[in-house]
């Protein structure tokens, strides 16, 4: 990792304001608008007893990672490498990995910052519970995040101009959004869609987190789906991707 | 010493050799132009060279590496400025100058080198809203800031203005007067005329000449030409048996020929003989433009 580039990906994201907005403060802002509502303030059958905006937390932190991993992302790196940038790193004793890396750090940052600030907001404003298990919690939030990232870097290795990645990154946006509870929380889905949803990256997590907020260790079923997604995206990342 | 070797290069994209046996070899300090007209192999040559290219037969060496296998060392030794590569549309000049100084383990001081290429006033400003000159000139900077022993320039002066121009000429001269090596792409005969010491002309994949300008020049068919108005008609027989002629064209009752020294003797021996004045008889020597003309349609003829 190259500190130089690290530190010019950062300032270059702030100068960013949707990917600001839609990474860092939408999901935020969401869960703000629905604890707004005040049915969502009462405590839910269908949610084990949860109410509404408890179960939306762990859901907008996975916003924050789906934004970054399907829209930001993919669109930063394929625009790199469209408009040359990455091959004019080549000619310079710095790899351009040292770009991809430091993309994917500034990407994972943020939107582990936006989750911080979903669990912060919640806990002020609607009292909602710290993760019951803090560790547990993390472990899933890293695991997603490292999804997030492999699937972004797959979307772009798949894409040779922005605009497909634009394409393909909404194709897969709505998919993911639907597997992490954004309509329905995954517990409260019916059993059989469920099980499906719960072998995708965000569904598995969506669960991985629901569990660890209720105090729980989150189960290695979800994890290691979290876990297997992770390496294949990135084999196929690693697989596809071109340069140039 | 060669700095740069490339021998017997080739290339081939799709079942056709676009680099067919490239070699040349640049020796240390000196400016050498590799000329062609567009799509003959010189941006693909130089992409090796840079080692962005792994060549599919032959040998390239810089400073006596492999600029693929030890693309690191190579690098650090080697500036380039490429055609049509960008930068991050928001990171300001200032950032762009400061970014790519920390690549290098002993890069120039950007402050004089920015003031050098007219960019101070821009320092502050994104690159995407750099003109097109502008950024064409950030990317010759980048590429001298690591303080390069070699530096290759594609297509150095395409977007500027005449004046920009004739600064960056001046610029890339005192870089070679401070010792640096550098590979100049171009298809801009003044250019080439200008700076190069040695001149590669390329033309379709292959090496067509090698020769200093002055050489290119002398070795062209037509290397002088005559042009005069007569005040009485000619014999176009007589014309034709000139010796040493290249070729005659009459146009609105002027006539340019063009030959060598002994060819504008004859001329005048002939226009004496027969009491014709040469009215604005002119007789230059032919420019690199010329020579290279002469030396990429042979092959078009032979082919």
């Amino acid at each position: 990792m190259n500190t130089a580039v690290l530190r010019a990906e950062f300032r270059l994201f702030r100068r960013e304001p949707g990917a600001v907005f839609w990474v860092f403060l939408f999901p935020t802002l969401l869960l703000v608008i629905l604890g707004s509502i005040p049915s969502f303030r009462d405590a839910d059958d269908s949610l084990g007893g949860l109410r509404p905006v408890d179960a939306y937390v762990p859901i907008a932190v996975l916003i924050a990672l789906i934004m970054s991993g399907v829209q930001t992302l993919p669109q930063a790196l394929t625009g790199y490498r469209e408009r040359g940038i990455l091959r004019r790193m080549r000619v310079t004793p710095v790899r351009p990995t040292a770009l991809l890396s430091a993309q994917m750090t500034v990407q994972g940052t943020v939107a582990l910052g936006s989750a911080l600030l979903a669990l912060a907001v919640g806990r002020l404003a609607f009292d909602v519970r710290l993760p019951g298990q803090p560790a547990g919690y993390l472990l899933a939030l890293l695991l997603a995040a490292a999804a997030a990232l492999a699937l972004g870097a797959v979307v772009s290795a798949l894409s040779r101009t922005t605009r497909i990645a634009g394409a393909i990154g909404s194709a897969v946006f709505f998919p993911m959004m639907f597997c992490a509870g954004v309509w329905i929380p995954v517990r409260a889905m019916p059993d059989a869609l469920a099980r499906g949803v719960t072998l995708t990256p965000f569904g598995a997590a969506a669960r991985a987190l629901d569990q660890a907020a209720a105090g729980h260790w989150p189960g290695w079923d979800h994890l290691g789906v979290l876990a297997l997604w992770t390496v294949l995206l990135t084999a196929g990342a690693a697989r596809w991707f071109r340069w140039e | 010493m060669s700095v740069i070797e490339v021998t017997d290069l080739r290339k081939v994209y799709g079942g056709r050799a676009v680099v067919d046996g490239v070699s040349f070899a640049v020796e240390e300090g000196e400016i050498f132009g590799v000329l062609g007209p567009n799509g003959a192999g010189k941006t693909t040559t130089v992409e090796c060279v840079e080692g962005l290219r792994v060549p599919d037969a032959g040998r390239v060496r810089v400073t006596g590496l492999d600029p693929v296998a030890d693309h690191e060392r190579v690098a650090r030794v080697l500036g380039a400025q490429l055609q049509e590569s960008e930068l991050q549309a928001k990171l300001t000049v200032r950032e762009a100058l400061e970014l790519y100084a920390a690549f290098y383990p002993d890069p120039l001081d950007w402050r004089p080198l920015a003031e050098r290429l007219g960019l101070t006033d821009r320092l502050t400003t994104r690159f995407g809203k750099l003109s097109g000159g502008q950024k064409q000139r950030l990317s010759i900077a980048l590429a001298l800031i690591g303080n390069p022993r070699i530096v290759v320039l594609d297509e150095l002066t395409t977007g500027l203005d005449p004046r920009a121009r004739r600064d960056t000429w001046q610029l890339i001269e005192d870089v070679r007067a401070g010792g640096v090596t550098v590979l100049l792409v171009t298809h801009f005969m003044e250019e080439a005329q200008r700076l190069c010491d040695r001149i590669a002309v390329i033309d379709k994949g292959r090496v067509a000449a090698l020769d200093t300008p002055a050489g290119l020049i002398r070795r062209s068919a037509g290397a002088t030409v005559i042009s005069f108005t007569p005040s009485a008609p000619l014999d176009d027989r007589e014309l034709d048996a000139l010796p040493a002629l290249a070729s005659v064209e009459h146009k609105d009752g002027r006539v340019t020929l063009s030959g060598t020294d002994e060819t504008v003797n004859a001329v005048i021996t002939l226009l004496a003989r027969h009491r014709v004045t040469a009215h604005q008889l002119r007789v230059t020597d032919a420019t690199l433009d010329d020579a290279f003309l002469d030396l990429t349609e042979e092959k078009e003829k032979a082919i």
